[in-house]
């Protein structure tokens, strides 16, 4: 990898490590979440057990839309955007590099977080191995999919709430097989690894579409 | 947005371009850094590295400084460095320079590790210039690059267009008050209903 792509890339975590702690805040917003069902739901743990896969990914869901507004946003605040423009270097690969250090500080430490939020929830330890491994392989196509949405909102000042909406709909399928690959491990007769595959599949297509499309919505947006 | 504009400019020397507030002369940078597109018309750049837009032969130097408070100077500058594709012309010579003497011409030597959010406004604006001097381009837009700088750093911030022009760089600017460059152009912009040719050229 040349040197540029490791620049951006160190940068891209450093800022986000330094900045405000987001990693620390959307681990606390996924605590929040998942703590807040059971008192919805009731002290069922057979339900809770049951639906826990599903609460553990919206809440991942919810924590990835928490921090995307940032994504582009600080950069085209301070003008560095127009610079990474005309920097001479392909955009699609930059808004790839950016997309990876966020997960790296956003969406890996939710990663690192389920498992012990899996306890609260009386998930069984091959569940909570499911849900951890769907949560790796999936939670990079909710970054990719809202840089998306974070590209085309980065003009409006208070443009989370719509990215929101935006990416939302957009994110359905992933938490689909999702849930349901994390749903086949618990439950015998349904195979494991075919929704799982799917939903890799749908990382590596979002890891090609969430680029060319955001670095469309940038150069768009320079005007 | 402009009507019958047309300049052409040779190495080693400036456009000043003047006019009053929100006459479109930062737009007319930007246009020219390839961040607005062209309705009609055209930009060429002769003598650049074959298949590479002429964008990427630019420095862009507008009102914003890109200068990430959260990093030290250093790491601010460093970054532009390694990120930033240089670009030759013919014509012109111009060498990358390490960060530190950046630094050291500009007089913020000091601040190199300091988080950048501690720099006052003309620092950060300095910080910013010295990222035209790590990476070698030929042309530098340059839009109020005299704006926050004291006496001092403007004197300097002179020497150095100048030595960029005389490497045979070009640099177009905006600006209000009077750059004493080596070899200028001036295009001054008005509104439409004035009949004078909007560009005089203006010999020293």
């Amino acid at each position: 990898m040349s040197t540029w792509a490791i620049v951006l890339f160190q940068r891209d975590l450093r800022l986000s490590v330094r900045v405000g702690g987001s990693a620390l805040v959307g681990v606390l917003f996924f605590l929040a979440v998942v703590t807040v069902i059971p008192f919805g739901v009731g002290p069922d743990l057979n339900l809770l057990s049951r639906i826990g896969p599903a609460i553990l990914w919206i809440g991942a869901l919810l924590a990835t839309l928490l921090g995307l507004d940032r994504l582009f946003q600080a950069d085209r605040d301070d003008g560095t955007i127009d610079l990474m423009l005309m920097a001479g270097r392909p955009l699609e690969l930059v808004v790839l590099i950016k997309c990876l250090a966020h997960w790296v500080a956003t969406g890996l430490p939710l990663v690192v977080a389920a498992p012990l939020l899996g306890v609260f929830l009386n998930l069984e330890p091959a569940a909570m191995a499911a849900v951890t491994l769907t949560l790796l392989v999936g939670t990079p196509a909710l970054t990719l999919i809202g840089a998306i949405g974070a590209a085309l909102t980065v003009t409006l000042r208070r443009g989370g709430l719509l990215l929101a909406v935006l990416v939302v709909p957009l994110a359905i399928p992933v938490l689909i097989f999702g849930v349901s690959s994390a749903d086949a491990a618990i439950h015998d007769p349904v195979p494991f690894l075919t929704p799982f595959l799917i939903l890799c599949a749908l990382s590596l297509i979002a890891a090609v579409i969430g680029p060319i499309a955001s670095a469309a919505a940038l150069r768009f947006a320079a005007d | 947005m402009f009507e019958d504009l047309s300049f052409s400019l040779e190495g080693g020397s400036a456009l000043v371009v003047t006019g009053a507030n929100g006459i479109g002369k930062s737009s007319l940078l930007r246009t020219l850094a390839g961040l607005v597109p062209l309705a009609q018309g055209s930009i060429r750049l002769e003598g650049g590295a074959p298949d590479t837009p002429p964008q990427e032969h630019i420095h862009y130097f507008g009102h914003q400084d890109a200068v990430k408070p959260a990093l030290s100077a250093l790491e601010n500058l460093q970054f532009w460095r390694n990120f930033c594709a240089a670009a030759h012309g013919s014509g012109f010579s111009g060498d990358p320079m390490e960060p530190l003497k950046a630094f050291d011409i500009l007089g913020i030597e000091h601040t190199a590790q300091l988080p950048a959010a501690f720099l006052s406004a003309g620092q950060k604006r300095r910080l910013s210039l010295c990222r035209l001097l790590v990476t070698p381009r030929p042309v530098w837009l340059m839009d109020e690059p005299t704006a926050a700088l004291d006496r001092v750093s403007e004197s300097q911030l002179l020497d150095l267009m100048n030595a960029h022009l005389a490497a045979g760089g070009l640099i177009v600017t905006a600006t209000h008050s009077d750059l004493a460059l080596e070899k200028t152009l001036n295009l001054h912009l008005q509104t439409g209903d004035a009949a004078d040719l909007p560009l005089e050229d203006a010999p020293q």
